[in-house]
């Protein structure tokens, strides 16, 4: 198990430093250039100039040994400073990728609570009316568009009914725990449909096939309740293999949380990086992917050791 | 068992397999349904040629003098934010945003899909090194990396700058950028497919006979993969839809005036206040349109399984 682990984790550093250099040969293929900018504010620059700024920066020198530079500096804790918040990257960072993650946290609970709620209610009856209804609004929850439910919550829920501000984290003047919370509210719930559609699928056909076994036939034969047999001991079976494909479906969530805090402008890493790379701020940009390839590379290191210690035949393998 | 008759049984057979599998398809009902839906899809996306040629609109023409027009004998949804006819748009963007999703899902699938026969027919080195690639790719973000591949300014990789910024430029780099970046579950699928089919005495004896692999893969192994990968495209179809709209939306897919569903909505969010209905078509087309390709889907899954219930 510990070997498996080691092996996994070694891969995971593996794929996290090929996608540096994927990345940051990348950020400088996309337009602009650090130095247009400088020379754009400053009509005096002449060619000779400009050269001797490009040697003091590094650029004219080759890719490879930029990047090289840039792994020395970054290994030490260096990832240089955010050319648009004039701040060092991480203290740029650290609060947007908190802000990402109390999003999706929030989102993921009652995400799992809505779909165990109506995935149950749908196995109960496979082919009832419930089943369809629930059915519809699951494949509709696996195929809306993540920014456009967005915009659908933000056209009834803030323009038309005033129930819930369309943007920010707090209002001005205010800040409190409960205008906070009014704040989280629909980004929660864009959130939290979006991905619901998917689990909802899992714990239906999961507990579909636990009703089906012999044991809850037993219960039943009993003359266990109804909800004690689906409780007791249909659900708990069918635990196991929901929770790991939820955890496996992290990136899911990822992406959803980035395109919903910019709909709702949370400052999150989604608008944080979407915000670097139009803004051609090429540090926050470059290490902001790098910690979201970072997060997702760690979630499914953690669905991989979740599934392995519950599923012992895996880890052998 | 005698060759005589085991020949023409065998032909039956085939023939019964699909008819059984389309009799399983057609009683499932979602998945008629939607079949419907997107062949009504189709007729409307189709009928802007019709449209453009009998009213003469120009679907690029923009007339600031009409914006936000309300629904009229002229245009009948009204006129978007540059007062372009928005009934138009939505069919000719339809076209873009479908035909990116095949392109892409055909793109993309022909790469898992070599992927997926070489790396299960093979195995060994070749195996180790093409799976470990397909899991670190499947262990990226998606939407940052599409992000920054659409971002990528053309000019810098040798383009003329009057094609980077042309449609089709624009067009084209959202087909790429999305197929060799999702292909990796066809990959695997192919691969598992694969790995247990080799393994079959038709397949050792034709090699036995010297058939290479260049033979065996299309001849014997890819026409028995057929099926799991039918539904996987199908459900891909549907996926790449939404990562276009995406991408679109946020101004790194599709360029205007070229309309797409997802770049249509780009002035999104002005539009909820302003004219909430141009906010409220594209995206709804798009959700009818992945929810009836993901019920094919799942219908097409139901019909090859013949174990499945409902």
């Amino acid at each position: 198990m510990t070997r498996y682990i080691l092996n996994r984790m070694l891969q995971a550093l593996l794929v996290l430093l090929v996608m540096s250099v994927v990345i940051y040969s990348l950020i400088g293929l996309m337009p602009g250039d650090p130095l247009d900018l400088m020379i754009a504010s400053n009509p005096g620059a002449t060619p000779e100039v400009v050269a001797h700024l490009r040697a003091i920066y590094g650029l004219d020198q080759p890719l490879m040994l930029r990047y090289w530079h840039w792994l020395l500096a970054a290994l030490t804790g260096d990832l240089g400073y955010s050319r648009t918040h004039s701040q060092p990257v991480l203290e740029v960072l650290l609060p947007a990728l908190w802000q990402t993650c109390k999003l999706m946290i929030i989102s993921f609970v009652v995400s799992v609570i809505l779909s165990f709620v109506l995935g149950i209610i749908a196995a109960l009856r496979p082919g009832g009316w419930a089943d369809g209804l629930i059915n519809l609004v699951a494949f509709a929850g696996i195929s809306v568009p993540v920014f456009w439910l967005a915009l659908m919550m933000i056209l009834i829920f803030a323009v038309k009914l005033h129930w819930f501000p369309a943007s920010g984290v707090s209002s001005i003047g205010d800040g409190g725990l409960l205008d906070q919370g009014r704040h989280l509210v629909m980004p929660v719930i864009t959130l939290a449909l979006a991905t619901t559609g998917g689990f909802i699928r899992y714990v239906r056909a999961s507990m579909i096939e636990v009703l089906r076994m012999d044991h809850v036939r037993t219960a039943r034969a009993k003359g266990a309740s109804r909800s004690r047999v689906v409780l007791i001991h249909a659900f708990r079976n069918a635990l196991i293999p929901v929770v790991t494909v939820m955890a496996l479906s992290f990136g899911v969530l990822f992406n959803g949380a980035l395109l919903t805090e910019t709909m709702f402008a949370q400052p999150g890493m989604g608008k944080m990086i979407y915000d670097a790379i139009l803004g051609n701020d090429f540090n926050l940009a470059l290490t902001g992917l790098l910690f979201a390839t970072l997060v997702t590379l760690l979630s499914n290191l953690a669905a991989d050791i979740a599934y392995g210690w519950l599923d012992p035949r895996i880890a052998v393998s | 068992m005698s060759a005589v008759i085991t020949e023409p049984l065998a032909t039956e057979a085939a023939i019964g397999v699909w008819r059984l599998r389309w009799r399983r398809f057609a009683h499932h009902r979602p998945a008629m349904t939607s079949l419907v839906v997107l062949a009504l899809l189709g007729v409307f996306v189709l009928a802007a040629f019709p449209m453009i040629w009998i009213t003469g609109i120009d679907p690029d023409a923009t007339d600031l003098l009409s914006r936000f027009d309300p629904p009229s004998a002229q245009h009948w949804l009204g006129t978007d934010d540059a007062g372009r006819d928005e009934l138009v748009r939505l069919m000719i963007g339809g076209q873009i945003s479908l035909l990116v999703g095949l392109l892409a899902t055909v793109a993309g699938g022909l790469i898992g899909l070599v992927v997926g026969v070489v790396s299960g027919y093979f195995g060994g080195r070749t195996d180790a090194i093409l799976m470990r690639f397909t899991d670190g790719m499947i262990a990226l973000p998606l939407l940052p990396l599409l992000i920054v591949l659409g971002a990528l300014d053309l000019t810098k990789l040798g383009f003329s700058s009057e094609f980077a910024h042309s449609g089709a430029a624009g067009f084209w780099r959202i087909v790429i950028i999305i197929s060799i970046v999702d292909w990796t579950s066809i990959a695997r699928l192919v691969r598992a497919a694969t790995l247990s089919i080799k393994e079959r005495d038709y397949v050792r004896a034709a090699r036995a006979s010297g058939a290479g692999a260049l033979y065996v893969m299309p001849t014997h192994i890819l026409p028995n993969v057929a099926t799991p990968i039918i539904v996987a495209f199908t459900l891909t179809v549907g996926r790449v839809i939404l990562l276009e709209s995406v991408l679109s939306f946020l101004g790194f897919g599709v360029v205007p005036p070229t309309p797409s569903w997802g770049n249509m909505l780009n002035n999104a969010q002005e539009l909820v206040t302003t004219a909430p209905g141009l906010a409220v078509y594209p995206g709804l087309l798009i959700l009818v349109t992945v929810i009836a390709v993901n019920f094919i889907g799942d219908g097409l899954q139901h019909a090859f399984d013949p174990r499945s219930e409902r």
